[in-house]
């Protein structure tokens, strides 16, 4: 008697965890960021930029059963799949998250998606991953990232290029999936345009002299060099040991090389000098802002509404399928993030989540314009800085 | 007038900073032959030495600026020198007495002492970080260039330009003047004599009444003054990062294995060596090419023989080709 009592309880435990399953009041997302590493002056902000969405959700009591979502950070480390995938692992075994929000960089992001996503089946969503590799990488249903593949950027570096009147550059890269990745997309992008790249010359990350590449790169030539690298990295040190041998004196930026660190490391020393980030002019953009200089971080740092998007979408394809299951949510993300549907940007997330209680089509645009497009990548905005008087600043938006 | 492009483009791009990274390298195999010679280990705590006696001098210099002391157009590093050396020399002479004092009582082997110093490089890097942090830091100050590319254009009206940094010019002075003053100790006066000695022959060396506690104290000491101004002139050249200094424990010991373990002449040239074979081999030569050959023979591509990935590579291979072929080093240091 006394054990039937005792298994019909643990029976009534069971389905009462299972059922919890379905409407959690806890909704636990992961996100995963290089917290240290080449990214880690970007990264509080993208962080912060993820956890405002679930603040966000958690206050307005719209997910699910008012659900509260809680955020469970891990470091990616950003260059070490080891790592990285050992930060995963514990954010899906051991705290149980049901979404990832990350991870930034693209090596990393491949590595979490192809060892741990995938054989958890756990959706993921990264705010930065924009290597081409990852379009055509077996994701399952479960990869999606608000960032747009380098493919695209290759695009925008070259009209940028070419309304400049500029056909002939030299390129250096970071010698990792992002960079790699990047080069080849741009390369092959401006050749077809008719230009020409003198010369492709990778550099490694956390070395202190940069003569040698710099050599090469003066020696192949160019108007600009197209320094697609990290800013925190070796990026900067090409850029120094170019300027202090003169072998270039206008460069682009990538959407790794600008951050607030060019201003400080080298100001006036840039003037003229050039480049694109993700960003766009939306109203999305601008209430994102407003919204993080009251949570009190940077909403103008790189990745940062993308980071906010990516929490937000998660959190919609949840509300959509009524469901915290990964295999269950995953189909509902297209539909959350593209029309048609009611557009919802940031600070409306509450508004979307009744919209789509009451069986109403929303169209997530969010901070960054999201539009999913292929294999459920941002279609991508580009914001064009120049420098001038030793600050970037935004010239235009493509 | 060509030719003038092609020796400036040049220089600018290879010998400079070659010469410079070079004059670094010695300094920095200076320090690991002479332990080599004379205490007979392979110090492989030699990169983080020269990254703590770096970070005292970093402090001081921080607050030598904030009482208002400065170098003028010299970097204000430089007069911070000297307690930068005192503070590692102080950290490496309690590091003898405590730990290769031990070892060196009971006779232990070589492989024991490299070991051991594998040891005290992980604690002397845990403590620089946790003193200064893991990330970047830079504290050169004064004029940055002697002479900066644009001036240079506009005195000779060359259309290559030429760059010399104040960093680079005081690491080549004093580079040569600490290798004088190093040689005229070790070659002139009574002690500098009696280290040789000891280096030679120690059994002799103690027989003669040559006291061996006193030689191994004063080689530390030169050692840690050796590694703290490496260190600096490799900081204010570069900039100063812990992980940095680790990883240049292995072009250091390249340097000191080609010029022969042992032998000071042989650890400046295989710094040389080492820094112009990176530098040279990963070159393209198109831009001076151009300059300097007629139009019929100047070349298409880029007239580089390996890619910049792979100037690691080169240092090591000739560090390869050095031990096949001449097992003891370019100048016959000891055998390794």
């Amino acid at each position: 008697m006394k054990k039937l009592m005792m298994a019909s309880a643990a029976t009534a435990l069971m389905a009462g965890t299972a059922f919890a399953d379905g409407h959690a009041t806890e909704v636990k997302i992961g996100v995963i960021l290089g917290f240290t590493g080449p990214l880690e002056s970007i990264t509080p902000a993208m962080g912060a930029g993820a956890e405002m969405a679930m603040a966000e959700v958690t206050a307005s009591g719209a997910l699910l059963d008012s659900a509260t979502v809680t955020s469970v950070r891990g470091d990616s480390t950003c260059i070490d799949a080891g790592a990285a995938t050992a930060a995963a692992e514990r954010l899906i075994t051991s705290d149980g998250v049901h979404g990832i929000m990350g991870a930034d960089c693209s090596g990393v992001t491949g590595a979490i998606l192809q060892n741990v996503a995938r054989a958890n089946g756990v959706v993921m969503i990264s705010p930065s991953a924009t290597s081409p590799g990852l379009s055509t990488a077996e994701d399952d249903g479960l990869f999606f990232r608000t960032a747009p593949s380098d493919a695209r950027q290759g695009v925008i570096i070259t009209n940028i290029l070419q309304d400049r009147g500029v056909n002939e550059v030299a390129l250096t890269y970071t010698n990792n999936d992002y960079g790699k990745g990047l080069a080849d997309a741009f390369q092959a992008e401006f050749e077809k345009a008719g230009g020409t790249v003198t010369i492709s010359a990778a550099h490694e990350d956390g070395k202190a002299d940069y003569s040698a590449e710099v050599g090469a790169l003066a020696s192949g030539g160019g108007e600009t060099l197209v320094v697609a690298g990290y800013v925190d990295q070796g990026g900067s040190g090409i850029v120094r040991a170019a300027l202090d041998t003169g072998a270039f004196d206008t460069f682009y930026f990538p959407d790794g090389m600008v951050g607030a660190k060019l201003n400080e490391n080298f100001g006036e020393e840039l003037n003229g000098s050039y480049g694109a980030y993700p960003g766009t002019d939306s109203p999305g953009a601008a209430s994102f802002v407003e919204l993080a200089e009251a949570a009190g971080f940077d909403g103008t740092g790189a990745f940062a509404p993308e980071s906010y998007d990516a929490a937000a979408l998660l959190m919609f394809a949840m509300q959509a399928a009524n469901s915290t299951d990964s295999a269950a949510y995953k189909e509902h993300v297209f539909d959350v993030a593209n029309a048609p549907g009611v557009q919802i940007f940031p600070g409306e997330l509450a508004k979307g989540l009744e919209l789509i209680k009451a069986g109403e089509d929303i169209d997530y645009v969010g901070a960054s314009a999201v539009e999913l497009i292929g294999p459920g990548e941002s279609a991508g905005n580009y914001q064009e800085i120049e420098f001038a008087d030793g600050v970037y600043s935004t010239i235009k938006y493509r | 007038m060509d030719l003038l492009n092609a020796i400036v483009a040049l220089s600018n791009f290879v010998l400079i900073p070659a010469i410079a990274y070079g004059s670094q390298l010695a300094l920095g195999a200076l320090g690991v032959t002479l332990i080599y010679g004379i205490l007979r280990f392979s110090n492989f705590a030699h990169g983080d030495t020269m990254a703590f006696g770096t970070m005292c001098t970093i402090l001081v210099t921080w607050a030598f600026q904030s009482i208002g002391i400065s170098g003028g157009p010299l970097p204000t590093a430089l007069l911070a020198l000297p307690f930068g050396i005192a503070g590692c020399a102080a950290l490496i002479l309690a590091t003898d007495r405590g730990i290769y004092k031990f070892y060196r009582t009971q006779k232990a082997k070589p492989v024991i002492f490299v070991i051991v110093s594998l040891g005290v490089m992980f604690i002397m890097n845990g403590l620089v970080r946790f003193i200064i942090g893991p990330d970047d830091q830079r504290f050169s100050d004064g004029e940055r260039f002697i002479i900066s590319v644009r001036d240079f254009k506009a005195l000779t009206g060359l259309k290559e330009g030429l760059a010399i940094k104040t960093t680079q010019g005081i690491t080549v002075i004093t580079a040569v003047i600490v290798v004088a003053l190093l040689f005229y100790f070790l070659n002139r006066t009574r002690t500098g004599k009696s280290m040789r000695a000891y280096s030679d022959n120690e059994d002799l060396a103690l027989l003669s009444g040559i006291n061996p506690e006193r030689v191994v104290m004063v080689t530390w000491l030169i050692v840690a003054a050796l590694a703290t101004i490496a260190g600096v002139l490799y900081g204010l050249d570069k900039s100063f990062k812990p992980f940095v200094y680790f990883q240049l424990l292995l072009p250091i010991f390249a340097a000191a294995i080609v010029g022969g373990l042992g032998s000071p002449i042989g650890a400046i040239a295989g710094g040389f060596v080492i820094a112009f074979s990176e530098v040279t081999i990963t070159y393209a030569w198109k831009k001076v090419a151009t300059y300097a050959l007629p139009d019929a023979l100047a070349p298409d591509g880029l007239a580089q023989l390996l890619s910049t990935d792979y100037k690691f590579a080169v240092s090591f291979v000739i560090l390869l080709i050095v031990l096949l072929f001449r097992p003891t080093g370019l100048f016959a240091g000891k055998s390794v």
